[in-house]
């Protein structure tokens, strides 16, 4: 049976108790706020992107559970001096393992680490916990300014 | 002689095991288990005496208007109403809210008025009063609480002013557990000159509730949160009030005659029952509130208050623990934070340990506000639960801890 310790893998405790690219960025030219209002969680990102089209630096503020702020740390790092026209693919993905069957197996050498979020399948109610980074760095991207939600 | 077995006996649903663990059902505050006599109630009325109330002449809808009156009746003696014209039936406490709000509100709230309120509420006994004030040009008043999540009685009466129409006050929290002293809120409102409704939502399941007593002007609750079935409630409301009040819905079974240049409304209650109403959840209702007559106040009162006792005792040796809401008077309620984890993990943990608890912000975000805190874990009992069970919560707990630490 599905046990805890496969939500609650190491990485993950990790990533929430010394989250990665955490706090505001000095130089940003993207933010935006996700709000999960099932749970209270709050995110903020900042985004900054250069010249090139690559995401020079990422980080993310805010209060949450430990699947949304180590989903949050993961995200950053899986982003950070990636091109961000590849942000579209990486967020389809994402939203693919936590949503699919729980029978099939995470692509984890195109996931990587974010991989060990596929746990939360068996916790349909956390899923939203997990995407909420998601969606929120996707409004950074696209400047939307209403808040994101995982709907 | 308290015999927890033949309780738990009552409720078919608690003898399970989710994930491979004995249920520990410990959500009552959002809602009570059903006993198999409210199944039973409300599957013989579909099984046998389904059809409309007040309308048919037929022997079924003899028997549904027979059963569903009788409900009302044992609603009217179970409140101390003074007659059944004073007991209303609603979808629940949101709606009984909302219709006074609307009803009474739009009738009697104007400009430079004042709503006064606790900072305790649940959102259903803010939001209509929020959106009547912004309808009127009103001013919605808050009454502070303290850090054991007591209403502060002083500053509460001196928010009470002559422009003070109406209080919204929470019998007993379910963010809190925290009992309120209506009597005395009640007195200083109505010394001057303002109405009071009481949300019973949590408190009517678990004390003795009296309307002539308390002299309250509305009181209001949900069946589902005594034992009773989901969709259902009730407002009771003095007469001479509900009398002078317009209608809130229009429709079928509120009016005595209709014509296109006038309609006459009909008597109390039914001029605030438009449509069909939820007969089988009436019925239900009435059988809820025979079953907790069987049981007794007293009984369930002192079983709920050693259960809390024992789960308080826990708590407060638990290292890392802070309960949320301390009040001297308080009920069933035992809400938490844990140090390093947040509330919203809490819950799945322990529920893969099989014990049900919520997480969240209890539709009372003013009150985690207040306690500067995102949301809160809670336990709330009822009288089925045992110590057993809050063991369970506790090694749940602990299991938590383990994880994140
Ligand atoms: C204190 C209080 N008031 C009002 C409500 C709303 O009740 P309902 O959702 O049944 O209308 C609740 C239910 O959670 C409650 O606990």
């Amino acid at each position: 049976m599905f046990d805890l310790r496969d939500l609650y893998l190491q990485v993950i405790v990790d990533h929430n108790k010394a989250p990665r690219n955490f706090g505001k960025l000095a130089h940003f030219n993207h933010e935006a706020d996700g709000y999960n209002p099932l749970c209270g969680d709050r995110l903020h990102v900042y985004l900054d992107v250069n010249d090139d089209g690559m995401i020079e630096d990422v980080s993310f503020e805010g209060e949450g559970c430990a699947i949304s702020v180590a989903s949050a740390s993961l995200m950053t790092e899986a982003v950070k001096g990636t091109p961000l026209s590849e942000f579209a693919q990486k967020f389809d993905m994402f939203q693919h393992m936590v949503t699919s069957d729980l029978d099939e197996t995470p692509d984890e050498e195109a996931l990587g680490k974010l991989a060990v979020l596929a746990g939360v399948r068996e916790f349909p109610s956390r899923i939203k916990c997990a995407s909420l980074c998601w969606h929120t760095l996707k409004s950074a991207v696209t400047d939307s300014h209403t808040i994101a939600k995982t709907e | 002689m308290f015999d927890i077995e033949k309780i738990r006996g009552d409720f078919p649903i608690l003898n399970q095991q989710v994930y491979g663990k004995p249920l520990a059902y410990l959500d009552n505050a959002a809602t009570t288990q059903k006993p198999q006599c409210v199944i039973d109630a409300v599957n013989h009325y579909y099984t046998c005496d389904n059809a409309n109330v007040h309308r048919g002449v037929h022997a079924l809808s003899e028997r549904a208007t027979a059963n569903y009156e009788a409900a009302r009746q044992r609603i009217a003696s179970f409140f101390n109403a003074r007659s059944e014209r004073e007991v209303i039936f609603t979808r629940g406490t949101t709606e009984a809210i909302n219709l006074i709000a609307s009803s009474w509100g739009g009738a009697h709230i104007g400009a430079g008025d004042e709503v006064l309120i606790t900072h305790m509420e649940h959102h259903s006994d803010i939001v209509p009063w929020q959106m009547l004030c912004e309808r009127t040009g009103a001013t919605l008043k808050v009454a502070p609480i303290n850090e054991r999540g007591e209403l502060i009685m002083d500053a509460f009466e001196a928010l009470l002013s002559e422009r003070t129409k109406i209080v919204g006050v929470v019998h007993m929290s379910n963010a809190l557990g925290s009992i309120n002293p209506v009597e005395r809120i009640i007195e200083k409102a109505h010394a001057v000159g303002a109405k009071v409704l009481v949300d019973g939502a949590q408190a009517a399941g678990h004390m003795a509730v009296d309307v002539q007593a308390m002299d309250c002007d509305f009181y209001v609750t949900s069946a589902h949160k005594m034992y009773g079935p989901t969709g259902i409630g009730v407002l009771i409301g003095r007469e001479s009030i509900l009398e002078s009040m317009p209608p809130y819905q229009g429709g079928g079974d509120m009016i005595l005659t209709v014509s296109f240049e006038k309609t006459e409304y009909n008597d109390l209650p039914y001029k605030f029952e438009a449509g069909t109403p939820h007969i089988a959840g009436v019925i239900g209702f009435g059988k809820a509130i025979e079953y907790i007559q069987g049981i007794g106040f007293d009984v369930i009162a002192k079983r709920e208050k050693e259960l809390l006792a024992y789960a308080t005792a826990k708590a407060e040796a638990f290292d890392g623990l802070r309960q949320i809401g301390t009040a001297a008077h308080k009920a069933c309620v035992l809400s938490f934070v844990l140090d390093q984890v947040h509330p919203h993990d809490l819950g799945t943990i322990v529920d893969r340990e099989g014990v049900a608890i919520r997480a969240g912000h209890h539709c009372a975000m003013p009150v985690m506000q207040f306690f500067k805190v995102p949301a809160t874990a809670r336990a709330s009992f009822s009288v089925y639960n045992t110590e057993a069970e809050v063991d369970s919560l506790f090694v749940a707990l602990e299991k938590a801890k383990a994880i994140f630490a």
